[in-house]
């Protein structure tokens, strides 16, 4: 018994099998190429990967058996509420939701690109809410139809407390997929340890008395605009022409040796110790940085303008808490939630009565500090800006997929050398 | 009759299936997503455009060049610096051999991305090491070293040096003490004890060493992202923007294939060139 068994395994097609080929194996291998070649010729011919848009739904469709669930996941940017989520533990008070809060977005390409396959398959991303820059994959999103349409009878405080520049942008009119979460400027910051002169324009950016200490922006949309407005132009009316030009500019700037390098959002810490003097900035982590750890870093507006963007909050149309999502939606348009979340985000609020909120707390702040603190957010420019310094902000370009890649690939000839 | 037949191939069977699972299906996916065209919006249609590689060659050749410089000077620091303490350990070692091996591989417990930022703090223009430096004067005022191709370079070798170590040091290890007292009783002197007798035979230790410190630092983009300037992109991280920012499958399929490519040629003539024919043995 044992031994036939055994004999159940012939001995030398276990030698053949475990230890190396002395001899060429001709026709098992020929066999094998063979067939290996059809079995590749078929695998690539079958891949491919699918179109990906989805018909767009309608909103009375979309909402119709969606119901409230008490649990809501939310992705956003590092940072972004203060750390112990005030905000959404009054949330939960209020409405009794509970939320998993995510700061899952580094980069808004990198997040696309995680989100985008599971969507287009219609699966669940894992959150319920998640907060995108405008920008080449806001568009994309809204393109592909990924996300839910907004029904604007459950957004009572929206309607009341947005600021008129926080409704119908260029890139979303009529506010059908998204609500702004918080705007800031991309402008100018230096360090006045190292720069012993006043900053006021983008040239300045191109001054070889900085050589090697100038950041930029390695994000294709942000270091065009800049691109573009050193060459006077307006960054929603440029042309083909005119990003060419700019790239050229750009690209004379990297040449002559002034750029250090070109940063995704780590600028901070190198401003701040002297690896860099001067560089492309977000206004909210400058005011941010000065507050926390009392640095005097400064930031400008330059003469020749800057962008303003916005993050938005969005629902994915895979969401498995739509309402509860929208809820939350509503809710950060309450005024005293919106000056609570600004109080420390330092970025602009889309609630424009923020501003008399943080005066009024200020006001009856028995803490001295706190009310100081308070006094100068409200009255800084950083985080409101004035009618005239809004003159000077832009807009980013809207552009279709297409032109996107021709535009991308012209700026990332610039920093990705 | 027929169990005695089939049961060898059942038993290989988990090892081709993990083979065909991870390794086959993935990357005859990414070679037939190489010769696609399209963008993600109206998604990628099968049209076997060979064009792809010249658009990706023709774009990316410097990165693609750079990447293989930069991993070959890294490779080179981790042999200078990697041979000297796997010997020292292996020979010097005594009895606490496996506390410095620990010691070298300590470091290693702390996150890949973490160790290469720590190296900013270190490295930055008036920080721990050339401020220093700069105050007593032995640099001069304007030297930049972080956001350099020295940087990189010296990031990559930093990260993968162990990978040199601890296969020279399992060669070394192994080696019969009696081989060098043997050179020794036939008259050689340390030197020649070294490069006759021990140097050959650590050989396909350093080129096991080159292969595991050669392929992923050239591939690498995390050290270029964290301590490259305006001219340090290298090929990994032009595929990750193409990837992840752009979206552009095909030809960031197509700049993987090519890097896989080169680094294949590479190896396969070096082998040659090192009389090893046994790339795999040695490797394994």
């Amino acid at each position: 018994m044992n031994h036939r068994s055994r004999a159940h395994l012939d001995p030398a097609l276990v030698r053949g099998l475990t230890t190396a080929r002395r001899g060429p194996l001709i026709s098992r291998r020929r066999t094998l190429r063979a067939g290996g070649a059809a079995a590749a010729a078929l695998a690539l011919s079958a891949c491919g990967v699918q179109g990906q848009r989805r018909e767009p739904v309608a909103v009375e469709d979309y909402w119709a058996d969606k119901e409230r669930t008490g649990r809501l996941r939310w992705a956003n940017w590092p940072l972004y509420m203060d750390p112990e989520h005030t905000q959404i533990t009054q949330f939960t008070e209020a409405t009794g939701t509970e939320v998993e809060y995510k700061e899952d977005v580094h980069e808004a390409p990198t997040f696309f690109g995680q989100i985008q396959p599971q969507l287009a398959n219609g699966d669940d991303i894992g959150y319920d809410l998640m907060v995108l820059t405008n920008g080449f994959q806001l568009s994309k999103l809204m393109e592909l139809s990924y996300l839910a349409p907004l029904d604007h009878t459950r957004l009572p405080a929206f309607a009341e407390s947005a600021g008129e520049s926080y409704r119908n942008a260029s890139y979303d009119p009529g506010n059908e997929y998204t609500v702004p979460y918080a705007s800031g400027i991309t402008g100018i910051a230096y360090n006045p340890e190292f720069v012993d002169r006043q900053i006021t324009s983008l040239q300045d950016l191109w001054d070889p008395a900085f050589a090697g200490k100038v950041g930029m922006f390695a994000d294709v949309q942000e270091i065009a605009n800049f691109g573009l407005l050193a060459n006077g132009v307006t960054p929603a009316d440029s042309t083909k022409e005119d990003w060419e030009a700019a790239a050229d500019r750009l690209r004379e700037q990297r040449d002559s040796g002034v750029v250090r390098s070109y940063y995704e959002q780590d600028y901070i810490q190198p401003l701040t110790n002297g690896d860099l003097w001067i560089t492309m900035a977000w206004s909210g982590d400058i005011y941010q940085q000065n507050a926390t750890a009392g640095t005097d870093l400064r930031f400008v507006i330059p003469d020749e303008g800057a962008t303003l963007w916005t993050d938005n909050l969005m629902i994915p149309y895979t969401s498995k808490a739509p309402v509860d999502a929208i809820e939350m939606m509503n809710f950060l348009y309450e005024p005293e939630i919106a000056a609570g979340l600004t109080e420390y985000i330092a970025y602009i609020s889309p609630v424009p009565r923020a501003k008399e909120i943080l005066t009024d707390w200020a006001g009856s702040e028995d803490d001295g500090e706190r009310a100081e603190a308070l006094r100068e957010m409200a009255e800084s420019h950083l985080v409101f800006p004035t009618e005239e310094e809004y003159q000077k902000l832009h807009n980013y370009v809207t552009l279709e997929t297409a032109e996107q890649e021709e535009f991308s690939a012209l700026f990332q000839a610039v920093t990705q050398s | 009759m027929n169990n005695r037949k089939t049961t060898p191939y059942a038993l290989v069977l988990p090892a081709w299936v993990w083979l065909a699972l991870f390794f086959v299906v993935p990357i005859g996916g990414m070679l037939s997503l190489s010769l696609t065209t399209g963008n993600v919006v109206t998604g990628f249609q099968q049209t076997f455009e060979v064009g792809n590689y010249a658009t990706a060659v023709s774009s990316y050749w410097e990165q693609i060049l750079r990447s293989l410089f930069y991993g070959g000077c890294a490779t080179l620091v981790c042999i200078a610096v990697g041979y000297p303490v796997a010997y020292w350990i292996a020979f010097r070692g005594g009895e606490n051999k496996s506390t410095y091996l620990l010691l070298i591989l300590l470091p290693f417990f702390v996150s890949f991305v973490l160790r290469t930022i720590s190296w900013r703090f270190f490295l930055s223009d008036n920080g721990m090491l050339l401020g220093t430096l700069k105050d007593i004067g032995l640099l001069p005022e304007g030297l930049t070293v972080l956001n350099s191709a020295p940087a990189v370079i010296l990031g990559l070798a930093y990260n993968f040096v162990p990978f040199m170590i601890l296969p020279i040091y399992a060669v070394l290890e192994r080696m019969d003490p009696h081989m060098v007292e043997a050179a020794h009783d036939l008259y050689s002197d340390r030197i020649r004890a070294f490069t006759k007798v021990i140097l050959p035979v650590s050989l396909p230790g350093v080129f096991a060493g080159v292969l595991m410190t050669f392929i992923p630092t050239s591939a690498d983009y995390v050290n270029a992202s964290v301590l490259g300037g305006a001219y340090n992109t290298m090929v990994g991280n032009v595929i990750r923007t193409e990837y992840l920012v752009n979206n552009d499958y095909p030809i960031a399929a197509s700049i993987t294939f090519v890097l896989m490519g080169l680094l294949l040629i590479g190896i396969f003539s070096y082998a040659r060139a090192l009389g090893t024919e046994k790339v795999m043995e040695v490797h394994a």
